[in-house]
């Protein structure tokens, strides 16, 4: 069946093509479809019945005649060829090398769509990962094998924080040596694709680093494979060579947007604005492949990156990557038109898996504490702020405006820090107390009493 | 034998003729499975509960003869199951880490040998209807499971096997049914999920669900048998909850259904289960557990199916006299799923694309929930807990409305407490509970006769907090009275030291009823003495100040429910710390201060005794 070219398209339109007696078809088999020009486009069967198969083409339609077209069905869906040689390479969406080297041959090659992992192999991530940010560590701390998105919005230094974690990120302890990031872009800006490839150059971490690259001009179809790919890859490096992998997927707003251009041409029912009832199920097929497996040494870490449309945290995109995700780290315009960076808004920002990261055996005893704190203050604080706002500065007592100081060192000192910064965990914590004590001992009740005598600088 | 003609995502058209709607079906040569959900001349139209990438057309189909149908009998608690009950622990050691396509691995284990104990009154010759009592098994050392007789069985049992170890493949006796027939009985039957397990009748539900949370069993009793909906935005802390409620929560066996949530949250509730005790029996909390898991990266129809694989398991164990707790985190994902089957067919949607049955499907299934006389004449529940995930956070949205209509207790979760850490996030002016008439008569026989009172004074005083904070969001706190001052830090007092529970922390996790009732009433009596004070003229601002009040919000998290002698005498200290002030404010009435303006006034007074 590889090897017949059928010639018996029935119908083309607007990306789909269909094909009149082709009996045996597998659904879901990659197809080649070569033109009237001779030029091959390449495609998905999506629909298979002895009288007609419905193959979506990822090149489009345009230009394309019904009597010189010859189709080959493949008869597997899409693979991607995978080795140690993959490390330090830049691939297209569909697998094939855009560094101008020799493509990856090998006889191990994967179905892109991977299966779903059982959940009772899944092990349950622990181990703290330091970014070097304190608003990430100290109060949304990453674990191995956790997905936490950046959500953003235009115009936000979403690629510059991205950039940071995957230059500073580390395990504490000694297995620094065995991690490797996997890169995926899609729908990706030149200008992006480059800031990132000079970032890791620089950085030195290019060769540790694998990419997948679909960028904006590109099919819109192969950015629904771009991330599959990168995954595949992923998988194989953490669960075959035991590799601890940082995934970074940018920006899954394009990939979400390409799947809803898909699923028009496809007739789909749209759900809410346009997208299909699916994109839930779709996005958790991407973000569920992060984790740990037990009896595996590897991990799979997940920080996709999405820009909000208008800054809206309830447009579907962010909602359903919320309801999928460990939580979400958040940038907000506010704090960045002020120059702090990172601008991370910490109050809807979230870590599900913290609580189970940090602490007595892994960072350090009063972790949990003293983030709850700094939420807590922080969130009173805003408050004050907010009053302040309406009946001024002046009106305020004492104790307020000593809130409203805090806010404030708490924007610039805490969440505000270099580009080139690296902090260690203890530094973060040491720098929230000194923060913590700015305000009175008896109004720090998420912190206990033993920690207030320990650490608070006016507790003495 | 019939075969496929056309594949379309996990639609199937197959050349099946003389199969039933709802009939399971055999596909392919993977032998995928799915059930038929439609009927046109010959052919059958199936909905597969595996991805379908790779099937051809032309390629052979069977029907199997019955609907979805579950495995009933010992070896289900501590279980984990995919969302049409294939074992997945089996499934692992069977197939790896990954779901293969096509496993076939029984429910239930068949080589396990079960001490069976029959029981006294089934002697031969006697009659026996459907949901009787054949004996039982000691599953797990706390649950004893009653091997019960098929519902639809009615007839003469000729012969029940003695006490022995049996496996679920050995028949352990024959009954003689009406029409002459004689069928087998073993450890376990099978019960298809769409059809909901008879019973004699509904009785009312009386008892609360403890759940150890006080913004729950406080404010918003659940009871046993009763219907409750967490409707939240993602970061709201509902899986948090739920997983508190199937920890804590005094019923006798919990299922957690994962529909089409995380993967790593399932892992942790199996990692942390078997650790943790039941604080009712002093248990492993695995050992009356059991979780049916589709995680949401796994096929969709299977999701549509999970909710009810998890609530005919629920009907099981009640038709055993046992209360059991469903949570199915979460409903919207159930009903994404119907939607999307809805969208393949061509159903014309109405709402958000949602198909027109979204209603009376989630009411049909809700109502599956109660407290009931079983057909073996005993007492069991079942209650149900629905997380629902409205996109964006917004209550009005189908899935959220249609549930509300038919729940009678609503937790909803509020973004704007939990962006605040304050958890759980259970916002007390949204939500609504239908049984607090029900709860208080518990409440007063066991606990205390003033519960109802008190339950309702703090709300008010919640309520009135909350207009308060609106004043103040205005114009600053300065224009309040003293005694709106007070009230605003009395409401204070209960949130930070009532409602505001750390999961994570040993002591605050759970909360005994006792316990619960003891906090509420201290802070109410804090409350009350300083009321008093302010009254007498004492200015807000020296309340404030009392170090009694930052004393009481620990107390939460410094005596757990055992210990609760210690609380009792910090509360017994209560007046003490008030009469200070008491003395100097009797003695030196001050009627003519007007509000605000007096409390200038007595800012000023040389009354400072420190």
């Amino acid at each position: 069946m590889k090897n017949i070219e059928f010639r018996t398209a029935t119908s083309a339109q607007g990306g789909l093509v269909v094909m009149g007696g082709v009996p045996g078809v597998a659904a879901g088999s990659r197809v080649q479809l070569r033109d009237h020009a001779g030029r091959i486009r390449s495609g998905l069967v999506i629909r298979a019945a002895d009288d007609a198969v419905l193959v979506e083409v990822f090149e489009g339609t345009d230009a394309l005649d019904l009597e010189n077209t010859w189709v080959r069905f493949l008869d597997e869906p899409f693979k991607l060829p995978l080795s140690r040689d993959i490390m330090g390479r830049v691939f297209n969406g569909s697998g094939l090398p855009r560094d101008g080297r020799p493509p990856i041959i090998s006889a191990d090659r994967r179905d892109i769509n991977g299966e779903p992992l059982n959940p009772a192999a899944r092990a349950y991530p622990r181990e703290f990962i330091q970014t070097g940010i304190s608003a990430i560590d100290g109060m949304n701390s990453l674990t191995r094998g956790q997905k936490l998105p950046i959500f953003s919005g235009g115009g936000l230094p979403h690629n510059r924080v991205a950039a940071q974690i995957v230059r500073q990120a580390r395990l504490l302890g000694e297995e620094a040596a065995e991690f490797v990031v996997v890169f995926a872009a899609f729908g990706a800006s030149h200008a992006d694709a480059r800031f990132f490839q000079e970032s890791f150059e620089e950085s030195g971490v290019l060769n540790k680093v694998v990419m997948f690259l679909n960028l904006a001009d590109e099919p819109v179809i192969e950015r629904l494979l771009t991330p599959r790919a990168a995954l595949t890859a992923a998988e194989y490096l953490a669960f075959d060579l035991d590799y601890h992998v940082l995934v970074v997927m940018t920006d899954m707003t394009a990939y979400a947007e390409a799947l809803r251009e898909v699923a028009v041409l496809r007739g789909d029912v749209p759900a809410r604005k346009g997208y299909p009832g699916y994109l839930y199920s779709d996005l958790a097929e991407l973000y569920e492949r992060a984790g740990r497996i037990k009896n595996r040494r590897g991990s799979i870490t997940m920080i996709p990156v999405l820009s909000m449309p208008s800054d809206d945290i309830t447009h579907p995109i962010p909602d359903l990557t919320g309801y999928i995700t460990e939580g979400q780290i958040v940038l907000g315009r506010e704090l960045a038109n002020q120059g702090v960076y990172p601008p991370v808004t910490v109050l809807p920002s979230l870590s599900r898996l913290m609580k189970d990261g940090i602490g007595k055996n892994f960072t350090r005893e009063d972790h949990p504490h003293v983030a709850s704190q700094l939420f807590s203050s922080y969130a009173k604080a805003l408050e004050v702020r907010g009053l302040a706002a309406i009946i001024g500065a002046e009106e305020l007592s004492d104790a307020d405006r000593r809130t409203l100081e805090f806010a404030d060192a708490f924007e610039r000192r805490f969440i505000g820090q270099g580009e080139d910064e690296d902090r260690s965990i203890h530094e973060t914590l040491n720098l929230a107390w000194d923060l913590l004590s700015m305000l009175p001992p008896d109004t720090l009740i998420r912190v206990s009493e033993v920690e207030l005598a320990k650490y608070h600088k006016g507790a003495a | 034998m019939g075969k496929i003609l056309e594949i379309n995502g996990p639609l199937v058209k197959l050349e099946l003729p003389q199969t039933v709607i709802g009939e399971q079906v055999r596909v392919g040569r993977m032998g995928l499975v799915g059930e038929v959900i439609g009927r046109d001349g010959d052919t059958a139209l199936a909905q597969l509960y595996e991805d379908t990438a790779g099937l051809r057309p032309g390629e052979v189909a069977e029907g199997l003869g019955w609907p979805l149908s579950v495995e009933l009998g010992p070896g289900l608690l501590g279980a984990i199951f995919d969302g049409v009950q294939r074992p997945l622990q089996a499934v692992w050691e069977q197939s790896g880490d990954r779901i293969a396509r096509g496993v076939a691995v029984p429910a239930l284990p068949r080589d396990t040998r079960w001490h069976f104990v029959p029981e006294p009154a089934r002697q031969a010759g006697s009659a026996l209807i459907g949901g009787d009592v054949l004996g039982s098994v000691q599953e797990t050392e706390s649950i004893r499971h009653r091997i019960l007789t098929p519902p639809l069985i009615r007839g003469e049992l000729l012969e029940l096997a003695p006490e022995g170890d049996y496996s679920l493949e050995e028949a352990i006796g024959r009954v003689k049914l009406a029409d002459g027939r004689i069928e087998k009985l073993y450890l376990f039957h099978r019960w298809p999920v769409r059809t909901p397990r008879p019973f004699r009748q509904r009785d009312h539900a009386v008892v609360p669900l403890i759940t150890g949370q006080r913004i729950l069993d406080t404010f918003y009793p659940l009871l046993k048998g009763g219907k409750a909906a967490i409707p939240g935005p993602f970061g709201a802390g509902k899986t948090m909850l739920q997983q508190q409620i199937a920890r804590w929560c005094n019923a006798e066996i919990v299922i957690y259904v994962g529909c089409g949530e995380r993967g790593n949250e399932l892992t942790d509730v199996l990692e942390s289960m078997p650790l943790l005790t039941d604080p009712h029996t002093g248990r492993p909390l695995m050992e009356r557990t059991l979780l049916v898991a589709n995680t949401s990266n796994m096929p969709v129809v299977a999701r549509e199916a999970s909710i009810y694989v998890g609530i005919t398991i629920a009907e099981y164990f009640r038709d055993q006299g046992y209360d059991v707790v469903m949570v199915a985190d979460s409903t919207s994902r159930w009903a994404e799923a119907l939607r999307e089957v809805a969208g393949r067919l061509g159903q014309m949607p109405v709402e958000e694309g949602y198909p027109a049955y979204l209603g009376s499907r989630l009411a049909a299934f809700y109502e599956r929930a109660g407290r009931v006389e079983t057909c073996a004449g005993d007492h069991g529940s079942v209650t149900l807990i629905g997380a629902v995930s409205p996109p964006g956070g917004d209550f009005s949205e189908p899935v959220t409305s249609h549930t509300k209509e038919i729940i009678q207790t609503f937790w909803a979760l509020s973004k704007e407490l939990a962006d605040a850490r304050h958890y759980p996030a259970v916002d007390w002016l949204e939500s609504f509970s239908g049984y607090v008439g029900s709860a208080a008569k518990w409440w007063a026989q066991h606990v205390d006769p003033n519960w109802e009172r008190d339950r309702a004074e703090a709300l008010d005083l919640l309520a009135a907090s909350e207009e308060l904070q609106r004043i103040v969001n205005l114009v600053g706190v300065e224009a309040l009275s003293s005694e709106q001052r007070w009230t605003l830090e009395a409401a204070g007092l209960i949130k930070e030291g009532l409602l505001q529970q750390a999961a994570t922390d040993e002591v605050d996790s759970f909360a005994s009823p006792e316990k619960q009732y003891a906090l509420l009433a201290a802070l109410l009596e804090i409350y009350r003495h300083g009321l008093k004070l302010v009254k007498l003229g004492a200015p807000a601002r020296r309340l404030i100040q009392m170090p009694l009040l930052s004393q009481a919000r620990r107390w939460k998290s410094q005596h757990s429910s055992d210990e609760l002698a210690a609380l009792k005498a910090k509360i017994a200290a209560i007046p003490d710390a008030f009469e200070p002030l008491l003395q100097e404010y009797a003695h030196h009435p001050s009627p003519l201060r007007g509000e605000g303006q007096g409390e200038r006034v007595s800012a000023q007074a040389p009354g400072s005794q420190t």
